[in-house]
Order: structure tokens, then sequence, then C-alpha cells
């Protein structure tokens, strides 16, 4: 018997107090781990994606979308631009790299793209098994499209157009063969097919097989990219470059670092306000504490009182009823921990195909010490009146009334 | 029993006590000693202040005026950490309202006894004093489960499992038919008696005044 059993104790005999307490403490901090894993893991996966990408330049609309299509690979791309322009970017003297990437068929939801061998080398990212695509038609899987679709080295698959999973329309007489699978890079390469831009062109030009040579030659003309990444070979090019691609053709370029930081502007005003509302269940669940203990504290009156008969100090008392509010704040603060990686797990899993996976549960983020140590404290804090007042009782008081 | 041979002279010794209580008069007792080992009666109407001066005598109230000496200690030079720890060693307490805890076995309620006292666990003296009033083979049950003659023989093996000097007991006899209470009265006296404990019983029982020759009276304060 010890002080630890006997808070334990009284805490089973009053289970419905004790669940509730526990429980709305749990969905605070359930809530407030959320987000925390969602937005760091979010920012912290869309700097990676982003890394070395000075600018992306594609069909002109809004450049959020040219954005998160070219680099994210979350929205659908704005469009198309004339191979030729990757031409003029290269060779301009403040592009040190231009990586063309052509977008617009998928495989089970996952998308395909067609790509140089420098897409794969900006990320830094290793071949796992096989090797990179050479030839047309030879594809390279990111480690999750391997992982979830199945599909090994070796084997053969149709895409379909579009980028939706709901896509019906196949390419079946354009199939691709898997060389290689790339190790996991924790980079939007995990979840893409690469292959040349050869391959991309083959499977649509194949809708309108071409005549003869001069057709040939005017459908090679007519080849398009759908976005160019390009890195600056200096930092004056940021003053310039997009300014003279915007206003001086007929293309558009997005800086993904300030797109991505307007679009976490307006996140974060969502953002804060969910984390207002976990922080308002944090502390209703503190009040609660509050109430199952000054309840207790009613209840036990007498209880208590006898402690201090059978010889308990001020101190003891005082001890009991903060470890009782400490042992309700350390359970719903360590089930809302778990609940919260769990939540993050499952909303991971129920992205759409695109984003699947982005929100992972494994990872722990140090500030959850914070949100664990909130937690606790709110316990603690909430605990220390009733304590005080049962430390203080006047016992002979107590003893009278109930005789 | 170690602390025997230590006892000498007065177990209790009460001299020229005025307590109030909220500013009126709660009990007045000018004089009074009880030698170790000896069994009293406090009698007196309601209001004559039985339960203060238990109170008193437990160190859970510094009186007024005057002085408690309980074992030679005089209760009102504590430091009030220390009248806790002089209560937890050497008072015995059974009250009207038993007060046990309600989730804890009758074994638990006693082990409390000597947990909250800062005393050793010892499992051995808690069996025995729950032995002697007859509840070893229920040791295991909770109050609840339990009736209410039971139920006072754990607050009775509580109350002498430290081995306390002094055993209080507040009106113990009250709701308890005619042979319930001279069975509790015999208990308490022979748990006390076993630990060589005195024995104050406040009562206005008419019931169990036969019982003790020696009885302290008090009048209405």
């Amino acid at each position: 018997m010890n002080l630890a059993t006997l808070s334990a104790g009284y805490l089973r005999a009053r289970p419905l107090q004790t669940c509730f307490a526990v429980a709305l403490l749990a969905l605070g901090i359930a809530a407030m781990t959320l987000l925390l894993l969602v937005v760091e893991q979010v920012e912290q996966r869309m700097g990676r994606d982003a890394q070395g990408v000075d600018l992306v330049v594609g069909a002109k609309g809004s450049p959020v979308q040219l954005v998160l299509s070219g680099i994210y690979h979350l929205d659908v791309p704005t469009g198309n631009i004339p191979l030729r322009a990757v031409a003029e970017l290269s060779r301009d003297r403040r592009v040190r790299e231009a990586i063309p990437l052509s977008l617009g068929d998928s495989f089970r939801g996952f998308r395909i793209v067609g790509a140089t061998g420098a897409y794969v080398s900006l990320y830094g990212a290793e071949v796992a098994e096989g090797r990179i695509w050479g030839a047309p038609m030879e594809a390279v899987v990111g480690a999750d499209v391997a992982a979830r679709t199945g599909i090994a080295v070796g084997q053969s698959f149709v895409g379909v157009h579009g980028i939706g999973e709901s896509s019906a329309d196949a390419h079946d007489s354009h199939p691709y063969r898997v060389v290689g699978r790339l190790a996991r890079s924790g980079t939007v390469l995990d979840r893409l097919v690469l292959t040349s831009l050869e391959s991309v062109w083959i499977v649509h030009e194949a809708h309108h097989e071409p005549a003869d040579q001069a057709e040939r030659d005017a459908l090679a003309g007519d080849r398009e990219v759908t976005v160019v990444l390009l890195r600056y070979s200096t930092p004056l090019a940021a003053a310039t470059l997009p300014r003279q691609i915007n206003a001086g053709s007929d293309y558009q370029a997005a800086s993904p670092a300030y797109e991505t930081v307007r679009l976490f502007r307006l996140l974060g005003i969502g953002v804060e306000a969910l984390r207002g509302l976990a922080g308002l269940l944090i502390l209703a669940a503190g009040f609660s504490v509050f109430v199952a203990l000054t309840q207790a504290l009613e209840e036990r009156r007498t209880q208590l009182a006898i402690m201090r008969v059978l010889g308990a100090s001020p101190a003891t008392v005082f001890g009991l009823l903060i470890l009782e509010g400490c042992m309700l704040a350390a359970a719903g603060t360590g089930a809302g921990l778990l609940a919260g990686h769990g939540l993050a797990a499952l909303s991971g899993w129920m992205m759409p195909g695109e984003a699947r996976g982005l929100v992972s549960a494994a990872a722990w983020h140090p500030d959850e010490l914070a949100i664990a140590g909130f937690g606790l404290g709110v316990g603690l804090l909430a605990a220390l009146l009733p304590a005080w007042r049962a430390s203080r009782a006047d016992v002979p008081g107590i003893l009278s009334e109930s005789s | 029993m170690p602390g025997e041979l230590t006892r000498a002279g007065a177990a209790v010794a009460v001299r020229g006590l005025a307590h109030r209580y909220g500013g009126v008069a709660a009990v007045t007792l000018p004089t009074w000693d009880a030698e170790p080992g000896s069994a009293w009666l406090v009698l007196g109407p309601s209001g004559s202040g039985k339960s203060t001066l238990l109170h008193l005598l437990a160190a859970l109230a510094v009186p007024t005026e005057g002085s408690v000496e309980v074992g030679g200690v005089e209760l009102s030079r504590l430091p009030p950490a220390a009248r806790d720890r002089f209560r937890a060693g050497n008072v015995g307490i059974v009250l009207q309202a038993l007060h046990l805890v309600a989730h804890l076995s009758a074994r638990d309620n006693v082990r409390l006894a000597r947990y909250l006292a800062g005393f050793p666990r010892d499992d051995a003296s808690v069996d025995a004093a729950l032995a002697a009033l007859g509840l070893a083979g229920k040791s295991g049950r909770r109050p609840g489960d339990l009736s209410h003659g039971e139920r006072q023989r754990i607050a009775i093996a509580r109350a002498v499992v430290n081995r306390p000097r002094l055993v209080l007991a507040d009106e113990p006899t009250a709701s308890l038919d005619d042979d319930a209470a001279m069975r509790t009265v015999d208990l308490l006296e022979s748990a006390a008696r076993e630990h060589g404990s005195t024995l104050v019983i406040a009562t206005h029982d008419q019931r169990v005044k036969a019982r003790f020759g020696r009885q302290l009276r008090l009048g209405a304060a």
C-alpha cells in the first residue's frame, strides 16, 4: 500500500468521472498532436520536394496550380508549353539547369512523369533495384508505387490517360516495362512513375499515327512538355528572369518558395484556429479534472478527515489528491498522444491517391514533449485547489458534523 | 510489548481544561487523571463536550485553556506535524460513523492505519488484530459486503493495530441493539487490554453505564 495505489483506488471507485476527465483530456491532446504532426510533416515534405528548384515554368494559369502540379504533383497541370521553350531556357546564362517534365498519364492513381535523369539527381534519389530508364517505354517506379501496387522490376503495365484514379482511357497498345525501382527518398519521387520524355510523346502521338515523313517532322516540331524546373546559376536571376518570362513570353514562371509560403499563410489561419480549439479542449479537460476532484473532495470530506485521524499529515492528504490529478492527466495525455498518432496514420492513409502517405504516424516530434507537459501541467494545476482545501480541512469540525 | 516498561505515571492527565469552539464553550474539565490500562466511560448529555474532549485527547485540536498530557507529553506544546505523528503512534480512534474506505478490503483498511502512521508494513500484526476480533475469514471482503457489526470490528482493529497508548471510542453503541451494544463494549475492552491501551469511551448510552467502574461525568457546558 502506498499513496499511488490509494489514489488509483479512489479513481477506480469513480469510473465515470475518471473516464470523462481522461477522455476529454485525451481528445484535446490528440487534436493538438494530430495538428502538429500533419502541419510539420506536410511543411517538411513540401520543403524537401521544392529543394533546389528555383523556378517552375509552364503554361499560363494560376501560379499556385503550376507549383502544385509541377513540383508536388498534386493539382492538374495548367497546360503544356512547346518543347523548344526548354532549349530557349537552357541557353539563358542565368539558368544552370533546366529539367523538362511531361505529365498526363497515370498508373493506378500514381502519375507517370516523362523526365530526364537530372530529375532523379535533383532529389539525390538512388536506384534500389534494376537501373534507370534508357530506351522509350522503360519505366522506373518510386518506392511507394512499388509498395502499393506491388509492381516489380521486369513487369509491364499500361498507363491510363488522365491523372485521376477513375480515368478509364487505357493506352493498351503501349505498355511500359519496369526496369528499375527507386530507393525511398522521402520526396515526391516515392509516389511517381518515371520514364523518358519520348515515352510520353509516343503514347500520345499513337492516337494519330503519322502518315509520312513530313507529318512525322511536323509532329516532332509540335512536341510539348508540361513544365520546366529551373535552377539558377546566379541568385541575381531571381530579380529578372521570372519577370522576363511572365511579361515577355506565352509561358508563366512561378517561384515555389514564394507560392508555398503564400499557400501556407492561407492555410495557417485555419491551423491557428484549430490549434486554439484544441487548446480550449485541453482547458475544458483541466476544468473537468478540477470538477472531478472537487466533487470527490465533497464526497470524501470525512474519509480525508479519517486519514488525518489515523495520523496522515496535511501534506499526505495534499499529495493524495495531487497524485489523483496527475494520474488523470497522465492517462489523458498518454491516451491523447497515442490517439493523435493513430489519427495521423489514418489521415495519411485516407488522403487522396496523389497525397497518400504524405503524413505518417511513425515520427515523433520534439514539440510533443511540450504538448505532454501542457497536459500534465493543466492536470496538476486543476488538482492544486482541491488538494489545498483538503489539506486545510477542519478535522474536528467534519467529525462532529458526521457523527 | 516493548513500550510497556516505559509507561509510567498517568496515561492521561488533564489540568484546567477549557475549550471554546467558535467562541462558544465546548467543554470544561478542571482535573482528570487516567492510569495506564484503565477503562473509562465519559458520560454526559448531548452538547456536554464528549466528542470535543476526545478530539483534544487525540490532538486533533489544541485546547483554548489548560493542558492535556498523554503519556507524559503535553499535546499543545507539539508543533502541528508532530501532533499528527503523535496521534498516529499513540492514539487509536473508533468513531460512531465508522469511516471505512469503501473500495479497500477489511485487511487494507487496517493496513491503511499502519501506512498512514508511517509504520513499516507488518501484515502479521494486521492479521492478528483482525483475527482477535473474529474477522480472520473476512479480511479480503470490502466493508459493503459485511454486516454493521463486522464493519465496526474492522474499525476497532484499525484503531488498535498500531498498539496505541490510548484507544478512544465516540458513541460506539448508538444505533445498536442491547446485545450488539454489550458485545461492542466487550470487544473494545478486550482489544484495549490486549494491547495494554487505556480505553476512553464517550457515550450517553445508559445501557453500558453499569459495565465500567471508572466514569467521568461532563456537565452541560
